[in-house]
């Protein structure tokens, strides 16, 4: 079976997520009546800067481990939800997907919800970097310390999630 | 005892390298070992405060009591996109 949750250096395509998917909820006898999916691409400006390209690096082990704690989390909060998350490292060109996410329930009501709680999660606690390359230097993108157990954030996700 | 400490990203610009060997006493925390390589990388010390920190690959405590042969990752904020800018 293709692996639902991944960090690779390899370009990323939606179908082995969705593919992951299909054939663990017809494993679990129901199959899905809906899967959401959510691909992040580069833009070419960021505050106004061209960037030229980007560079992701992450904590490799913890991050599949983040992943696992978002899939669970998103089980939690909309049963039978099944989640995959794959993450690119390394340099990313403009147009690149450098993160996919995929959900999939009985209903599309918790697939597109749990898709959303899933990279804004990702975002939150993922231990992924983002160096940012413009035509006249570089800059690390910094945003939340990276920390689980850390509600304020978890129920800002599910905010969003759920808006 | 002996712990592998690991920078990621800005952190690791900073340190100049990802990965240092701290010889530190027994029942030192992570917070401890923070103390340690910021003596050995004075320039890591921009941001003290505002790191979080993994433990033989998973999320971990400032406050954990480390052990011989951990593996100790210091994390600088992650690219979670601001209030006025999101992915």
């Amino acid at each position: 079976m293709s692996a639902l949750l991944a960090i690779s250096s390899a370009p990323l395509a939606l179908e082995p997520l969705v593919t992951a998917l299909e054939e663990r909820q017809q494993a679990r006898g129901e199959g899905c009546g809906a899967i959401c999916t959510f691909l992040g691409v580069v833009r070419r400006t960021h505050q106004g800067r061209e960037v030229r390209h980007l560079d992701y690096e992450a904590h490799e082990a913890l991050a599949l481990r983040a992943f696992g704690i978002i899939a669970d989390e998103a089980a939690d909060a909309w049963p039978d939800t099944l989640l995959a998350i794959h993450h690119r490292i390394g340099r990313i060109e403009i147009g690149e997907a450098s993160v996919v996410v995929a959900a999939a329930s009985a209903h599309r009501d918790a697939s597109f919800r749990a898709c959303r709680y899933a990279i804004e999660r990702v975002k939150q606690i993922a231990p992924i970097w983002k160096h940012e390359f413009f035509a006249d230097g570089a800059a690390w993108v910094e945003g939340p310390v990276a920390d689980p157990a850390d509600e304020t954030l978890r129920r800002e996700a599910m905010e969003r999630a759920c808006a | 005892m002996r712990v592998t400490v690991q920078f990621f990203a800005r952190l690791r610009e900073l340190a100049g390298c990802s990965s240092w060997t701290c010889e530190i006493a027994d029942g030192a925390t992570v917070a401890d070992v923070w103390q340690a390589a910021e003596q050995q990388f004075p320039a890591i010390a921009a941001m003290a405060g505002r790191v979080s920190c993994a433990v033989n690959a998973d999320f971990g405590r400032m406050n954990a009591v480390v052990h011989d042969g951990d593996e100790v990752a210091f994390l600088p904020p992650v690219s979670g996109g601001s209030a006025t800018e999101r992915d």
